[in-house]
């Protein structure tokens, strides 16, 4: 792929907006997700509350910036940056489509998952930095999650990268074209010669289940916990500094379901095998987002026990005995 | 071992039914209203501040006998009467009688605590609560509430 420097400053432009307007919609989508399940509208005026993204941007624009005394300043200036920037730069390498993508790499998967890291990263500067007790512990506490999901996480990413051969988001995505049986959520694969892989639904359901946990979503959400920590980590931040936070979560979001269709749903490719393009890609990650919303206004939140005994008891083995599983039958078949 | 295993699979079938549950609710209609542009109609025991009503010819069924007044428990109702002399046969000779008519019904809402003793007391049924429910202002006499006015305003 030949990338000039006009190239890469026009993907990053796009990856950006198109970050940027998910974050904003997607947040109008929680609401109105939010109130039908409540059995009641959400924000509806002016046509399903299309303006209400960009009120909310300016609002939060033209709010002053405080910083808390006794604060960090650099730290506490440089936490919602980097919320928000590891998520953009995750889209410069996502495939939306076989032509589309920024910059394909060889080594998509570790570089995205370099970049998820980060965000325990924002999350622990962000409640050290505005000397907040409340901020402090959740730091703590979403850095125990972090580390604790990121385990399960990449144990099942080396199976799908074992059973592809291959770290490039594109090749993934390739490798399982030509309908849903090709999927790798698919329990039996026909793709070179007859493999068994029993265990890969349990696999997507414990990637679905680790970026739940990856991006603090509900039930989750400890790291914000309003009923205990006032805002968590975000409870000293207002203007754009809590605006950045929000669309970082909200971008992540959209790179958490992204890799989950690319991992497991065959990217871009169509369930029956006709017309794959970037239309049925959007359609998965939207119906996954649509989950992550229906999931978040039915659980309420786990304890903190729960949520580490989930990740250690359950999810590492079953995930640990499922790598072993896949290497066994990729070296049998 | 088998508990473990059982665990996670109740565990999970659980949280499938919390999904269910919150996927059906999503396509039922809302219930509730845009409330400055929509209102819903007040339930029949809702207590609202209390209204006179009027008998068949519009005029006020209150015979001010006072009892609403000594009921209330916080003196937030004021009935102002005249006596009036007016002239009436009786047994082929003209008499003059002396009878009570209303002129003033005032309730102060701001104390009223909404108890309905008045409501019970009155033996004409004079009086019940209505169904206003948007009351604020800044002023304190936009409370002092002169009911026979709103009764006119009412019939007008």
């Amino acid at each position: 792929m030949d990338l000039t420097i006009f190239n890469a400053v026009i993907a990053v432009v796009i990856a950006i907006a198109f970050a940027a307007a998910n974050a904003a919609y997607l947040v109008l989508a929680e609401r109105r997700g939010a109130g039908r399940i409540q059995r009641r509208p959400g924000p509806n005026v002016n046509l399903f509350g299309i303006l209400q993204p960009p009120c909310d941007g300016i609002k939060l624009m033209t709010k002053q910036l405080m910083i808390p005394g006794g604060a960090d300043k650099a730290l506490f200036m440089v936490a919602p940056v980097l919320a928000m920037a590891p998520a953009i730069m995750s889209f410069v390498t996502i495939p939306f489509s076989d032509t589309i993508v920024a910059h394909s790499m060889n080594i998509g998967v570790l570089m995205i998952f370099a970049f998820a890291s980060f965000g325990g990263m924002a999350i622990l500067l962000a409640g050290w930095g505005s000397r907040n007790k409340y901020g402090v512990m959740a730091a703590v506490r979403a850095v125990s999650q972090n580390i604790s999901y990121e385990v399960p996480m990449l144990i099942t990413v080396i199976t799908v990268v074992m059973m592809t051969g291959s770290m490039d988001l594109r090749e993934i995505s390739l490798s399982q074209s030509g309908g849903i049986w090709n999927w790798n959520i698919f329990p039996i694969s026909m793709k070179d010669g007859f493999m068994l892989q029993p265990m890969m639904p349990i696999s997507f359901l414990i990637f679905f289940i680790c970026s739940l946990a990856e991006t603090n979503r509900a039930p989750f959400d400890l790291g914000e916990a309003e009923s205990e920590l006032v805002a968590g980590f975000h409870t000293e931040y207002g203007s754009m500094g809590f605006g950045l936070f929000f669309m970082g979560e909200y971008a992540n979001i959209v790179i958490g379901a992204s890799l989950i269709t690319i991992l497991f749903l065959g990217g871009w490719d169509c369930p029956l095998g006709l017309y794959p393009g970037v239309w049925w890609f959007l359609l998965k990650i939207y119906l996954l987002i649509f989950s992550f919303i229906w999931i978040r206004w039915t659980f309420p939140r786990t304890t903190i026990y729960g949520l580490l005994n989930l990740s250690w008891k359950i999810l590492i083995p079953i995930s640990l005995f499922n790598l072993l599983l896949t290497a066994g039958l990729l070296k049998v078949f | 071992m088998g508990a473990y295993f059982s665990e996670i699979f109740l565990g999970l079938w659980s949280l499938l039914i919390g999904l269910g549950i919150t996927f059906k609710e999503f396509f039922k209609p809302v219930v509730t209203v845009p409330y400055p542009f929509k209102t819903i109609k007040m339930s029949d025991r809702y207590r609202g501040h209390i209204e006179l009503v009027e008998d068949e010819s519009g005029e006020p069924k209150c015979i001010a006998c006072m009892m609403c007044q000594r009921a209330c428990p916080s003196g937030c109702i004021s009935i102002t009467t005249k006596t009036e002399k007016y002239e009436v046969e009786v047994d082929g000779e003209m008499k003059t009688k002396k009878r009570k008519i209303l002129i003033g019904w005032d309730l102060n809402f701001t104390t009223c605590s909404l108890c309905g003793q008045c409501v019970e007391s009155c033996n004409k049924d004079a009086i019940n609560f209505s169904k206003e429910y948007n009351l604020a202002s800044f002023n304190k006499e936009d409370f002092h509430f002169d009911l026979l006015n709103r009764l006119k305003e009412r019939n007008s």
